[in-house]
């Protein structure tokens, strides 16, 4: 089976989990958990890093590494906020 | 090593559903944490010939700027920070597919195209590139929408319509020119052009969309940094960032589903609406009988009142006025009123803000009320305090046409008194009059939220 169709094969599957996935949120979380989900789209830092090969051309190895910033500020800001917000929740209920 | 893609993956779904609720939220954001330290982690694990010390540097750069911006920003700002931060995602996924064509192995033979990597491939990079830089533009046309400034789109009616298909076919054509460009001038040509052309057309799709339609588009262009994920997974044969993409991508739009629908509106209505351009009430002279009154005549008001119910915006976040509203809350209360607050789905700036500002100065989760629950319990409340807030309180949104017709809104107009606490009589983010301030019910407090607040909170404290 060609690899690209098992790629086809679970980005179906994985939006179906996606959909399923949220479906009651309480609106207090509604922005937590857009900021949350904001920082895992961040993921595309993996991408970033794969293309950052030693022994390529300084046009490939910039955009990498731009890459790179771009994808980390949106990982650790996007936690951190979130994290912050859920950390007011978090007080009260003691 | 690959099993720890595996794992982090399964750490994701785990996270984001933990997400979803009040009791483990917290801990779903943790479990997403450790499952992106994981998912870098086996990254530099897995791939050997990389060059660590970019890397490194890219990730303590980024990691530091992103750290200064979640710090630094007020609670206040959220919105326009989160919109912000997936922008910066949006043009990352563009990058990785754009550096991708320079270190495909295919393609370091001048004679192949792009279409030779193979067609889910090929297709994946201009669609990576679009989606990519549709969600910085837009991202950040939504930025400066949410900070206040005032963007105008420079067409107008179906002319824009039209323009915006014809920049979509442009895209599509460049697109494929890009796939099948015999030469690599020709391809780096296209792929520049199609960069281009996409951001231009983000910043023209969200540029007509109304500010109060914000957080439908901050959570679409969220869904979308999700899709741009997933399309990069495709370019690069990652299927981690194809199932993580898909899951944020997902995940979004059901989120921007539930605000469509606390709006009473389609999506389709939401991005083609154009709302929020209509300026009907531009100042005082349109409204005819205005009561106004002073904090003190507020609390005397209040001083009878068994039941109050305080209705926070977008004024409130301005103003800061989250501790000050919730010191008169308790006061009140103390004083054997009922207190409870009415939560507007779309109230402020963004899905949840009021929830979060007054989850931060500690108000009680079940004083919060949402407007299914309080809605028909207005006619037997005492005192409204609507505080900084306006067209989530129009009555006008229940006539059949105007910007705002449909939309469901808090019937604070059947309470006995009314306080709107609002600097001045201008026209909340859809832009139309508030017959509500005028209403024989209705006292007006000319001050910032804090100020009033602040006010009524120290003639109250000397009622005794």
């Amino acid at each position: 089976m060609d690899p690209v169709f098992l790629l086809i094969f679970v980005f179906v599957i994985a939006s179906l989990l996606g959909f399923e996935l949220i479906n009651k949120v309480p609106p207090t979380l509604h922005t937590p958990l857009m900021s949350g989900s904001n920082a895992i789209s961040g993921i595309t830092v993996v991408g970033a890093i794969i293309c950052a090969e030693s022994g390529e051309g300084w046009v490939a190895q910039g955009l990498a590494f731009l890459a790179i910033v771009l994808a980390t500020i949106n990982v650790v800001g996007g936690y951190m906020v979130t994290d912050r917000m859920l950390a007011s929740f978090k007080k009260k209920e003691k | 090593m690959p099993y720890l893609y595996l794992l982090a993956t399964f750490l994701f779904v785990f996270g984001i559903k933990k997400l979803t609720s009040v009791k483990t939220c917290r801990q779903g954001n943790r479990i997403s944490e450790i499952a992106m330290l994981l998912a870098i982690v086996a990254t530099l694990l897995i791939f050997s010939n990389l060059n660590i010390g970019l890397i490194l540097a890219g990730v303590v750069v980024g990691g530091a700027i992103g750290a200064l911006i979640a710090k630094k920003t007020p609670t206040t700002q959220m919105p326009e920070m989160v919109a912000a931060l997936n922008g910066f995602g949006g043009l990352s996924s563009a990058l990785v597919a754009i550096a991708f064509l320079l270190i495909d192995e295919t393609l370091k033979d001048p004679a192949k195209t792009l279409w030779d990597t193979g067609a889910v491939n090929a297709i994946s990079t201009p669609a990576t590139i679009v989606i990519g830089m549709v969600t910085l533009t837009g991202s950040f046309v939504a930025y400066f929408k949410l900070s206040g400034k005032k963007l105008v789109h420079p067409l107008a009616g179906s002319n824009r319509h039209l323009a915006h298909a014809a920049l979509g076919l442009a895209a599509v054509a460049l697109g494929y020119w890009q796939i099948v460009s015999g030469s690599h001038a020709q391809m780096s040509v296209a792929t520049a052009l199609l960069a281009l052309l996409a951001a231009g057309l983000g910043a023209l799709l969200v540029l007509p969309i109304g500010g109060a339609d914000m957080p439908v588009v901050v959570s679409l262009l969220n869904s979308y940094s999700g899709v741009a994920g997933a399309a990069a997974g495709f370019v690069i044969n990652s299927p981690l960032l194809v199932v993580v993409g898909a899951l944020v991508g997902t995940s979004g739009l059901i989120l921007t589903q539930i605000m469509c629908k606390a709006m009473n509106r389609s999506l389709g209505n939401v991005l083609l609406g154009g709302m929020g351009e209509e300026t009907v009430a531009k100042d005082a002279k349109d409204y005819k009988s205005i009561k106004s009154a002073q904090p003190e005549e507020v609390a005397m008001l209040l001083d009878g009142a068994t039941s109050v119910v305080f209705v926070p915006g977008y004024g409130l976040a301005v103003a800061q006025a989250q501790h000050v509203v919730r010191e008169l809350a308790d006061l009140l209360q103390k004083r054997g009123a009922m207190v409870r607050y009415a939560i507007h789905p779309v109230a402020g700036r963004m899905p949840g803000h009021m929830n979060v500002l007054l989850a931060e100065s500690d108000v009680p989760y079940e004083q919060l009320w949402e407007m299914e629950r309080i809605n028909g319990d207005f006619k037997n409340t005492d005192v409204v305090i609507v505080v900084g807030a306006n067209d989530v309180v129009n009555p006008t949104a229940r006539e059949n046409s105007g910007p705002i017709a449909g939309m469901p809104i808090l019937d604070v107009d059947q309470a006995r008194t009314v306080v709107v606490i609002k600097r001045s009589l201008a026209p909340g983010y859809a832009g139309i009059k508030n017959p509500l301030f005028e209403a024989e019910n209705t006292l007006m407090v000319f001050l910032d939220a804090k100020e009033a607040l602040e006010g009524i909170v120290k003639e109250v404290k000397e009622l005794k």
